[in-house]
């Protein structure tokens, strides 16, 4: 942890993107995680996720939890809305957000703890919803802030820092979402930004519930041999179905591959995503394959990374409930509060 | 690209690049830190070991470090070392009782030192404390050469010049020969000296060639005979309308004395543009707040005189063009001729070297420019036993570039009397030592102050101009300065790369506020410095790579914009990052006896 504010001076160089924002000006208040937490690494790809993409940071509320996870929303996008909620509680607070201003850019940040123990009801429903959001789960495998214990997602035989070996069985939560109907699901290492980055991009262009989950190694916990979520681990381990490009609608297209080699997704909001596959019998558009296919992979052993599941066409909460397409602030008193002549309509439809 | 060998001492020498580009390699951040610390004694003497004459280059110094200076390449301005470095000297006190004490047992050698300027006082410097017997001729009354004769004393005083000088002459183991001018080489080796250094200078001005020159020549001046006139008190006025031709540091002295000596309407010719003009960028400014106009693209065509009375000059109109490989040349543009009124006219239009006191048998060779051929690293000319230093050895430079010449010939000379080989160099002084404190502290201040360069205070411009002697500039105060030295990047506190501690986790690559560090594939470094997470495109600046990482990749470091913050070391889990300060001290003459540690 440092006590110094990181340096304002910047490269002579930096670049600037549409807004005329540079990636600097995407940055928080430093982080007071442990030096090497994988959770800054993942601050710094949603940094650089928002600043490609040229978001303007007061369009985004990020909201998260308990955890070491849930604190890093206080160390990017500084000019953002933000609430941190009650442990394990993060997805109803980000639920009724949603509901009161749908036109903000939701960004749930979790843990593992956060979102596969205590919160993990929440979790499930805030999917299943169908609440359009990017849910990022920074996922090491272990209660960080409480001095390592295993947590749900630590894999079974998996050994802790002082020699325990864990007998549970893990939570898949990526599984589990594909699941549960999210309709954009990926998984993700911190320490490949590569692969990382652009994943949170396509997510963040999702109109849909988007669960990404970020296997991030606790430098001080979790990083030994016999971790499964170490840094050596992970590397050794991670076999990646395909690589992502993310060209917003006014990008041209330039590159080529040959057929086959690359399969295009084109959202719903006119974003393409370009999948360079690296295995070709994984097909990232089919729900009950692409739940097999990881299913089989984590059998054999491998930590399955990329996208994993993506539903072009997603439909979101709000047109499940039919609401009004500006968001309550926008509303008038007349309409938000229509008179005693209305709630008699509506009680007496009920009757 | 093969990795960094970092135990070269001119790698990170390389990346402090105030030190590398001072030619007598000054510590500096290792001073400005001392400022900053209130030590300003200590930092004085740090500067006296390598540059001599730090009272007098805090005020001169051509500062070839600023335009160097790290600072300037992530903000407006480099930090203004050379100001910082009079604060040293104006703050210090004594100072005496700190340098090497002068042997009363000698070594039985005798040196000459002909000339009492700045590179023959580095020889005797260097040399006296080891027992030589330094012997320093000078034709002038009082030692310093080009120091005290040409520098202006608002600029410098002279007690900052006797003082400085002092510590070289009074202390033992000098002998001065002041008003001794050496009139023939072969004379003074004939005195039996063990060796010669020729620390003369370019005592020459340049002349102007044209039509009048000569008849009117009672009322035009040579600049560099005329500034002597003027330190030394023989001219104490000049005429009311005063044209400087020339466009140096020489010609912005002469205008600014002009001013002071009764001259009202003083105009500063030149043939160049104004930005291609050799005055440091401050002088001019200095002489333009002084109500001095710098005209440009002038060359002088005639000097106008009634019967030898001056009367003015002709310019004629040129512009800049360029050839194909990018030499200038001043065309004329055809406009009508300039003429401009004067009294009286200053020549700065150059110096030139001269030895009529060399006899062309005494073996030493000169070439085709009529300057001694030399070794350029041992200073030693034709003759083994002679050694030249300051613009004697290769034309005009300043005063810094004549200390370096001074230290390298007092290595030359000291090798040569105990009858080793000149050519076999001491390597530098080179110490690494890391400044880790605790998790997140560190030896060194390392928060980077945001502040823009502080400006000096100026005495008023209608005091200055009454009084040649009264000193312009007032320097900083002590709380000035020390918010000065906050700007300062401690560049040579190094960031020291660990390869096999590194667990890649990128948390350097993430917090580093200048972007400047990468992991990725190896490459060639044309290849390598396009794929950087920051374009490296300042070719002048090395990569720092470091290959056995685990992933195979390497880990690229572009030094050019880093701020040595120490934030890649405090937030790195393993310490494969370390802040280590890096302190290199250019050899002296042999025991080190001016060696700072």
């Amino acid at each position: 942890m440092s006590y110094l504010p990181k340096p304002k001076l910047h490269h002579p160089k930096l670049p600037t993107n549409a807004i005329g924002l540079t990636r600097r000006d995407y940055e928080g208040a430093i982080s007071t995680l442990c030096a090497g937490c994988g959770h800054d690494s993942i601050s710094a790809a949603i940094i650089q996720a928002c600043f490609n993409l040229s978001i303007p940071p007061h369009r985004v509320a990020k909201l998260s939890g308990i955890g070491c996870s849930s604190k890093t929303p206080t160390y990017f996008l500084g000019a953002a809305h933000g609430f941190n909620s009650v442990h394990g509680r993060m997805p109803s607070v980000l639920t009724g957000a949603y509901l009161a201003n749908r036109d903000l850019i939701y960004l749930g940040v979790s843990g593992d703890g956060d979102s596969a123990s205590i919160g993990f009801g929440q979790f499930a429903h805030s999917i299943r919803r169908g609440v359009n959001m990017t849910y990022i789960v920074e996922n090491n495998g272990v209660y960080g802030l409480t001095k390592g214990q295993f947590s749900a997602t630590s894999d079974l035989g998996s050994v802790a820092k002082k020699g325990a070996v864990n007998t549970d069985q893990p939570i898949d939560l990526a599984a589990i979402a594909v699941q549960l109907g999210a309709t954009f699901v990926a998984r993700s290492f911190s320490g490949d930004k590569e692969q990382l980055v652009p994943l949170i991009e396509a997510a963040l262009l999702h109109e849909g519930a988007a669960f990404l989950d970020v296997i991030s190694p606790c430098v001080a916990f979790n990083n030994h041999p016999g971790s499964t979520k170490s840094y050596d681990y992970v590397r050794e381990h991670n076999e990646a179905l395909n690589r992502l490009d993310v060209m917003v609608p006014r990008e041209t297209i330039t590159a080529s591959y040959r057929p086959g080699e690359v399969t295009e997704v084109t959202q719903h909001d006119g974003s393409v995503l370009r999948l360079r596959k690296l295995r070709t019998e994984h097909d990232p558009t089919n729900r009950a394959s692409a739940m097999h296919h990881i299913l089989e992979r984590r059998a054999a052993g491998e930590i399955v990374t990329g996208l994993i599941y993506v539903e072009p066409e997603p439909t979101a909460l709000h047109a499940h409930l039919g609401t009004v397409p500006q968001p309550l602030n926008a509303l008038g008193d007349a309409e938000l509060c229509p008179g005693v002549d209305a709630l008699e309509k509506i009680n007496a439809a009920l009757r | 690209m093969k990795p960094t060998d970092i135990s070269s001492p001119d790698y990170f020498h390389k990346v402090i690049d105030c030190q590398w580009a001072c030619p007598a390699h000054t510590p500096v951040p290792e001073y400005i830190r001392l400022i900053a610390a209130g030590r300003y004694a200590d930092a004085y003497m740090v500067n006296w070991h390598s540059n001599v004459f730090p009272g007098v280059l805090g005020r001169t110094c051509d500062r070839p470090c600023e335009p160097a200076c790290r600072r300037g390449r992530v903000e407006e301005e480099p930090v203004a070392i050379c100001r910082l470095k009079r604060v040293a000297a104006d703050n210090k006190g004594e100072v005496s009782g700190r340098m090497p004490p002068i042997p009363q047992q000698k070594n039985g050698k005798r040196i000459a030192c002909v000339g009492a300027g700045p590179a023959s006082l580095t020889v005797a410097r260097d040399l006296a404390p080891l027992g030589y017997e330094v012997h320093v001729f000078d034709e002038q009354a009082k030692a310093g050469g080009f120091i005290r004769q040409q520098i202006p004393r608002f600029r410098l005083p002279e007690e900052v010049i006797d003082e400085e000088c002092g510590y070289i002459l009074d202390r033992g183991g000098v002998v001065s020969h002041q008003n001794r001018r050496v009139d023939s080489l072969k004379a003074l080796l004939a005195e039996g000296y063990d060796a010669v250094f020729v620390g003369s200078g370019a005592p020459r001005g340049r002349e102007l060639d044209v039509p009048g020159r000569r008849e009117a020549a009672a009322n035009i001046h040579l600049g560099i005979d005329w500034l002597a006139s003027v330190s030394f008190g023989h001219v104490k006025s000049i005429g009311k309308r005063v044209i400087v031709l020339g466009g140096g540091n020489t010609a912005m002295d002469c205008c600014r004395s002009a001013r002071r000596l009764g001259g009202e309407d003083v105009k500063v010719v030149v043939r160049s543009g104004f930005e291609e003009m050799k005055a440091s960028p401050w002088e001019k400014e200095d002489a333009m707040n002084e109500g001095i106009p710098i005209l440009n693209y002038l060359v002088p065509k005639e000097v106008l005189h009634d019967n030898g009375r001056l009367r003015g000059m002709v310019f004629e109109k040129v512009a800049a063009q360029y050839d194909a490989k990018g030499r200038r040349s001043l065309v004329p543009t055809g406009e009508p001729d300039v003429t401009i009124e004067c009294d009286d006219v200053l020549v700065a239009i150059g110096q030139e070297n001269a030895f009529p006191w060399i006899e062309r048998d005494a073996g030493i060779e000169f070439d085709r420019w009529g300057l001694p051929k030399l070794d350029a690293d041992t200073l030693q000319s034709t003759l083994p036993n002679v050694f030249f230093g300051g613009d004697a050895a290769f034309g005009p430079k300043n005063i810094i570039w004549a200390v370096a010449h001074g230290h390298q010939a007092a290595v030359s000379i000291d090798l040569f009397c105990r009858g080793e080989d000149v050519r076999n160099r001491p390597p530098p002084d080179v110490t690494l030592a890391s400044q880790k404190m605790g998790i997140h502290e560190w030896a060194y201040d390392n928060a980077i102050s945001l502040d823009l360069r502080y400006k000096v205070p100026h005495l008023p411009a209608e005091k200055a101009l009454r009084d040649i002697t009264a000193e312009v500039e007032l320097g900083y105060d002590r709380e000035v300065a020390y918010l000065e030295t906050q700007r300062c990047l401690n560049c040579d506190v190094q960031t020291v790369f660990t390869a096999k501690l590194c667990i890649e986790c990128d948390a350097c690559v993430d917090i580093c506020p200048t972007d400047c560090i990468t992991f990725t594939e190896n490459g060639e470094e044309d290849d390598l410095r396009t794929r950087l997470k920051a374009p490296a495109v300042n070719l002048y600046q090395d990569l720092y790579v470091q290959d056995g990482l685990k992933t195979g990749r390497v880990m690229v470091k572009d030094e050019d914009v880093c701020l040595h913050c120490g934030m890649c070391a405090e937030r790195c889990p393993t310490g494969a990052w370390d802040m280590q300060k890096f302190l290199l001290e250019t050899a002296k003459p042999k025991a080190h006896a001016c060696h700072s540690r």
